[in-house]
């Protein structure tokens, strides 16, 4: 039997996703073993096309050419799976869509009419549909080796999808926001990255998006209480994952209401 | 080469990108560097937002090089601001950064450039061809990815960059435990410059350099210093926008730099060492008398040898600072909002970063500037081109290809920083359709 056929591509994004993939330093050589890297261009100049049983993309949707390609990907893979939060959220990129891009093209570029950008940055499933949505900024590369490990055994990947909140409690981390008056995302933030911040003294700051259900508006109640600066309930909702639904439709009251800008 | 040339995609580079030769009458009629990756635009993300979120916002510049743009911007920050950080702080940054060193040399030299020298697509072909080689490279990398990791929570993207400090002191006994494979590490180092005097380095000597890069009186410049040029010119970072100018190209979704006579100037591992070499310590200055190494090295396809000395200078200031870490004190010195404006740069990886931040009385960035260091080595990419081009052009077209190639990935550009795909074509014009 011939090995699957794995492809790895690049949107809008930092490479951070992928560069897990590599860092993956224990498991990369079984794992090329197991899988035929079929186009990964981050790693090998050598590509072999499609069609493919597994693509894994990174990055999120922000040109006319990105949405092009985005569909021919989807045509030629089995599985298409999103992978990290421009891909499943629109990203960082996506604070483009709270503003006007033309605005924030003249703050960083001379000519902007050099350039070819959408309005917005948004989710691959914007676009076509996706089979598996893996969250993180970056994702966790322990779970981006279930993904594959459980498509290649034909099984549903082993995700769990608590909150940041619970790991912190198994880790018996105090609570930042309890003991200190940290302002923490920890209990509306999607679990995998191990609860670093709380761990780290710091307040979650949301990167692996919503947890599904997150009660996102009693979590902004909450920490409209305790700001330590202006605004800053608002900035940690339109921060990495702002674009997600449960983050962005908080803010986007707090925004009607005249509250936060 | 007399044909067109169309390779879709770069490979083993960070970014998209595509590279343009045309041929007229026989002759290189025009080389263009075209960045198709997609712009971002992070400048004018950080307008409103609160200063203490810079560092998080701008590592998500790039995912090889996080730590670059954290510590370039929270020293930017902290002038604007007025913040003195207490030595310790100041070493453990030090420390940070050398594992970033470790982590992105690693992958460059092995995984990235190295397949092009022996022959092969990529690392996993060449684990087939020699797997010692390739383990070791691994290690190698997976060693600067738990430093990161044990002082900044995870590898991309880590956590605990704040200005003013840290957000906790790492845990002395997990730092002190990877003593063993640091020194494992510094060996494996020294052996990988060995390894890498005998590559069979393109012949492609440059003599029009201007290199560039961050110079400090006591240490090697990674962390903080003066802006250090060939030409003899010396400046305090303050001044680098009065000397080294951005324009925007109408080929490329990357600003190109210059310098004021409107010169293309080169920054990364080549400009540090030849300027930087009498700061290595001991045990970088040791491989550089065992092999023989003249400097300066001239040859771009070169900058290979100039990253594994570096990879020994970090593994031995790792293992140094890590024996003297003892943390006390407080891990971040407290800040107060006020106006100001203030710049910072450091070395990373890849080449001089420089920030310049706008900050108002409630801590709100009004203004944000960065120059990565892709941007600053485009129009120097192209310019060595110009040089390659004439004399390849006679070779089979997929050597030429090759060459052109292996050149653009010697530079280790990070595309997503300056703006993932490189395209080569090469096309005659007395041949379009």
């Amino acid at each position: 039997m011939s090995k699957p056929k794995v492809a790895v591509y690049k949107f809008s994004s930092c490479d951070g996703c992928q560069l897990s993939l590599l860092n993956l330093e224990d498991e990369l050589l079984d794992l090329a073993g197991a899988i035929d890297f079929a186009f990964f261009l981050e790693a090998s100049s050598k590509t072999v096309a499609g069609p493919y049983d597994i693509a894994l993309v990174e990055g999120s949707i922000s040109t006319p050419h990105e949405v092009e390609r985005i569909k021919e990907i989807r045509a030629q893979s089995r599985f298409l799976v999103a992978l990290g939060i421009c891909a499943t959220a629109g990203g960082i990129q996506a604070l483009r869509n709270f503003s006007d891009k033309d605005e924030l093209a003249f703050m960083v570029y001379t000519h902007p009419e050099y350039l070819h950008a959408l309005d917005t940055s948004v989710p691959l499933s914007e676009h076509v549909q996706v089979d598996l949505e893996l969250w993180g900024c970056p994702v966790n590369k322990y779970q981006a080796l279930e993904v594959i490990a459980a498509l290649l055994q034909n099984r549903r990947p082993n995700l769990p999808t608590h909150s940041v909140c619970l790991d912190c409690k198994r880790d018996s981390n105090p609570c930042v926001l309890v003991a200190y008056g940290i302002p923490c995302m920890g209990p509306v933030t999607r679990t995998g990255c191990g609860a670093l911040c709380p761990g780290k003294t710091r307040g979650c700051y949301g990167c692996f998006g919503p947890v599904p259900n997150a009660e996102a508006p009693a979590m902004a109640t909450v920490l409209s209480t305790m700001e330590t600066y202006p605004d800053e309930t608002y900035q940690l909702l339109r921060y990495f994952t702002g674009y997600a639904p449960a983050y962005r439709l908080v803010a986007d009251k707090m925004t009607d209401r005249g509250g936060a800008k | 080469m007399n044909q067109n040339i169309e390779i879709p995609a770069l490979a083993r580079v960070e970014g998209e990108g595509a590279l343009y030769i045309r041929l007229k009458d026989g002759k290189i009629a025009e080389i263009e560097l075209n960045i198709y990756e997609p712009p971002r635009f992070f400048e004018g993300f950080l307008r409103g937002r609160h200063y203490q979120q810079v560092p998080d916002i701008t590592a998500r510049i790039c995912g090889i090089c996080p730590v670059a743009y954290q510590m370039s911007s929270v020293q930017a920050l902290e002038k604007a601001l007025g913040v003195e950080i207490t030595p310790e702080i100041r070493a453990l940054r030090r420390l940070l950064y050398d594992a970033e060193y470790i982590e992105s040399h690693a992958l460059h030299i092995y995984m990235l450039q190295a397949p092009d020298l022996l022959g092969h697509d990529s690392v996993l072909s060449l684990a087939g061809a020699a797997p010692e080689i390739v383990k070791k490279a691994l290690r190698l990398k997976k060693i600067g990815n738990q430093l990161l990791s044990i002082i900044g929570g995870r590898s991309v993207h880590p956590v605990n960059t704040c200005v003013g400090g840290f957000y906790c002191w790492p845990n002395t006994d997990e730092l002190h435990n990877l003593l063993p494979e640091l020194e494992w590490g510094l060996e494996a180092s020294r052996e990988t410059v060995r390894w890498a005097t005998n590559l069979p380095f393109p012949d492609l000597q440059i003599f029009d350099y201007e290199f560039v890069a961050i110079h400090h009186p006591d240490e090697y410049g990674i962390l903080e210093g003066d802006v250090l040029s060939s030409n003899g010119k010396q400046i305090p970072v303050e001044e680098f926008e009065k000397s080294y100018l951005e324009t925007h190209v109408r080929h490329s979704n990357a600003l190109h730099s210059h310098n004021t006579q409107g010169q293309p100037y080169i920054t990364g591992p080549m400009a540090r060492l030849n300027l930087n070499y009498e700061q290595l310590g001991v045990e970088a200055q040791e491989m550089i008398q065992e092999i023989g190494l003249e400097l300066p090295i001239n040859n771009p396809y070169e900058m290979l040898l100039a990253r594994a000395i570096e990879l020994v200078e970090v593994y031995a200031e790792a293992i140094r600072l890590v024996k003297a870490y003892q943390p006390h004190g407080a891990s971040r010195v407290s800040v107060t909002p006020r106006m100001g404006e203030g710049s910072g740069a450091s070395e990373a990886p890849r080449g001089l970063l420089y920030h310049r931040y706008v900050v108002d009385e409630k801590g709100e960035i009004r203004f944000a500037l960065i120059v990565p260091p892709t941007a600053q080595n485009l129009a120097r990419i192209e310019a060595d081109l110009w040089v390659l081009a004439p004399k390849i052009i006679d070779l089979p077209q997929s050597e030429a290809t090759l060459a052109c190639e292996h050149l653009v990935r010697s530079y280790d550009p990070c595309i997503s920083c300056a703006t993932h795909f490189l395209k080569l074509k090469v096309e005659d014009a007395n041949n379009m359709p």
